[in-house]
């Protein structure tokens, strides 16, 4: 099991969560937990995902990702676990 | 679980603090590559160094996709030249043939600097060294990636005060060498005491004769990070200070480790150390001057200074080395004028000076550091600068270095321009009066008392 963090912010617009959650589905990434919230009109979500299933290379995930942001108007990124756990956890 | 908040902590920190890890430096020891004849030797130098290091740059690449955190340099740094060409290079044009072939490789590794055009001359100097030594010029001329530097003392063996004249006529013929390019050359020149082995940070990093044969290093820097931080506690006394440094410095340096450690599997090379520094660049937010003035100076370079900078750069460490688990190279805080928007706008306004910035390398992690002087400045004076800085290293067991750049037809007031990360400087006064007698006597500073402690 590989975790990701997806955390994608920007203006809100209709279907944004649509739109991240069909590409993972199409991708075989399983989302474990989202949280989200809108404040002033701001989107901001957080997405913990599952990518071992993934048939994709990470960095291609990566860069798709960004892409279906910016058609979106938001900003998608996907990160390893690590990054997060290991800064802030002794 | 994850939190939220760490998540926008961390991407905050990268996004608009600035955090990036500076460089994944691979260190390749070259000791296997002596022979007698000047070709076989040049071959095996490449096939050595584009053999180790053909993964480097696309791993790094991947590790910052994955990550989400940019590296902002992917380096080599090899067994000082000095060692390796000594049975085949009989001139300082030999020599030059192996900056060449060192400048192909890295150009063919896509890398932006090698590191270890060097010698250790910190007791004496063999005719190899001093050969290569001369050909330092040429050599810093004739090609865009290599860099250079030369231990000329150490705390245990004294200053080699031979050396020490010989680098002050070099540092100049690199000027003048490369006069057409502000004489960049010279930003790609350190001479050093006390010189670590495991550097990963150019223009000094080479690969110790005490490394493994191929050894991943990483340096952090997040200057903008600490500041950031340090702004939430504006007013507080020195103990929260501190410890917010501390805090700080440990998020940074675990981002190192990380990296380090992902570098280090996925090249099967091991890992030697993080280097847990604050190294600025010329952008605006990255700056270590900000951070002491963030601490309430009116600007760098007013009392004070000197003990900020200490405190910062005892915190960084503090903190950092809980974080990794090797911390070596230079870790500390890097005070570069050139490379800093806050020191090029405290020299610009006449806050702070060459003697100044030689009392805060005494606590900082280097020493004087990308530096333009007057182009006329006698080399004798820049021997001068070069022995006072290397005492500094030797008296109190620690590194220092010096890093100048005499601008060719260029003199107090006027500007030059590096471009990139070696970003601009003023070019600042040296003082007039000569030491040239004192510099001409030649021999060697005998290593201090510390030397005895066994």
């Amino acid at each position: 099991m590989k975790k990701s963090i997806i955390t994608v912010v920007g203006k809100d617009t209709v279907g944004i969560i649509a739109k991240v959650c069909t590409y993972l589905a199409e991708n075989q990434v399983n989302v474990e937990d989202i949280s989200q919230t809108i404040v002033q009109d701001y989107f901001n979500m957080m997405m913990i995902v599952d990518t071992g299933g993934s048939s994709k290379p990470f960095g291609e995930m990566v860069t798709e990702l960004e892409c279906l942001g910016d058609e979106i108007g938001v900003k998608i990124r996907c990160q390893r676990e690590d990054i997060f756990t290991k800064m802030h956890r002794i | 679980m994850i939190n939220r908040l760490e998540v926008n902590e961390t991407n905050k920190m990268i996004e608009q603090e600035m955090l990036d890890v500076r460089t994944i430096t691979m260190g390749i020891s070259l000791l296997d590559c002596c022979d007698s004849d000047l070709d076989t030797l040049n071959r095996n130098i490449y096939n050595k160094i584009t053999s180790s290091a053909k993964d480097l740059v696309s791993t790094g690449r991947e590790i910052e996709l994955e990550y989400g955190i940019p590296i902002v340099n992917k380096r080599i740094s090899v067994t000082p030249v000095a060692l390796v060409g000594g049975r085949a290079c009989k001139s300082p044009e030999d020599f030059v043939t192996i900056a060449k072939t060192l400048d192909k490789a890295a150009k063919d590794m896509e890398v932006n600097f090698l590191g270890g055009y060097s010698a250790l001359v910190c007791k004496g100097m063999t005719p190899v060294d001093k050969n290569l030594i001369r050909s330092i010029p040429q050599a810093l001329s004739s090609t865009e990636r290599v860099c250079s530097s030369v231990n000329i003392g150490s705390t245990k063996t004294g200053i080699n005060m031979d050396a020490v004249k010989l680098m002050g006529e070099i540092v100049k013929e690199t000027a003048i060498a490369t006069k057409d390019d502000s004489s960049l050359g010279c930003a790609k020149l350190v001479v050093f005491c006390n010189a670590p082995d495991d550097n990963p940070f150019m223009a000094g990093a080479f690969h110790g004769v005490t490394e493994g044969d191929v050894v991943i290093n990483v340096g952090v820097s997040g200057p903008g990070v600490v500041k950031r931080a340090l702004e939430k506690v504006r007013g507080e006394n020195f103990e929260v200070l501190c410890e917010t440094i501390k805090k700080t410095a440990f998020k940074v340096t675990r981002a190192g480790q990380l990296v380090a450690q992902e570098a280090s599997g996925r090249l099967g090379v091991p890992f030697g150390i993080v280097d847990l520094s604050l190294a600025p660049t010329p952008s605006v937010g990255d700056s270590v001057a900000e951070i002491l003035e963030e601490m309430g100076l009116e600007s760098v370079g007013a009392p004070g200074t000197t003990a900020a900078l200490a405190l910062l750069n005892d915190q960084v460490k503090k903190g950092g080395v809980m974080a990794s688990s090797f911390v070596g190279g230079l870790s500390g805080a890097f005070i570069p004028v050139s490379e800093d928007k806050g020191m090029i706008d405290a020299v610009n306004r006449g806050a702070i000076n060459i003697e100044k910035l030689e009392a805060m390398t005494c606590v900082c992690s280097v020493g004087l550091d990308m530096i333009a002087i007057p182009g006329n400045t006698p080399a004798t004076t820049i021997s001068g600068i070069i022995a006072d800085e290397a005492a500094i290293g030797m008296i109190n067991q620690k590194t220092t270095a010096v890093r100048l750049i005499p601008v060719i037809g260029k003199d107090v007031g006027e500007t030059v321009e590096f471009g990139g990360l070696l970003g601009y400087a003023p070019i600042q006064p040296v003082n007039r009066f000569s030491c040239e007698e004192f510099v001409n006597r030649g021999g060697r500073i005998p290593a201090p008392i510390h030397s005895f402690k066994n």
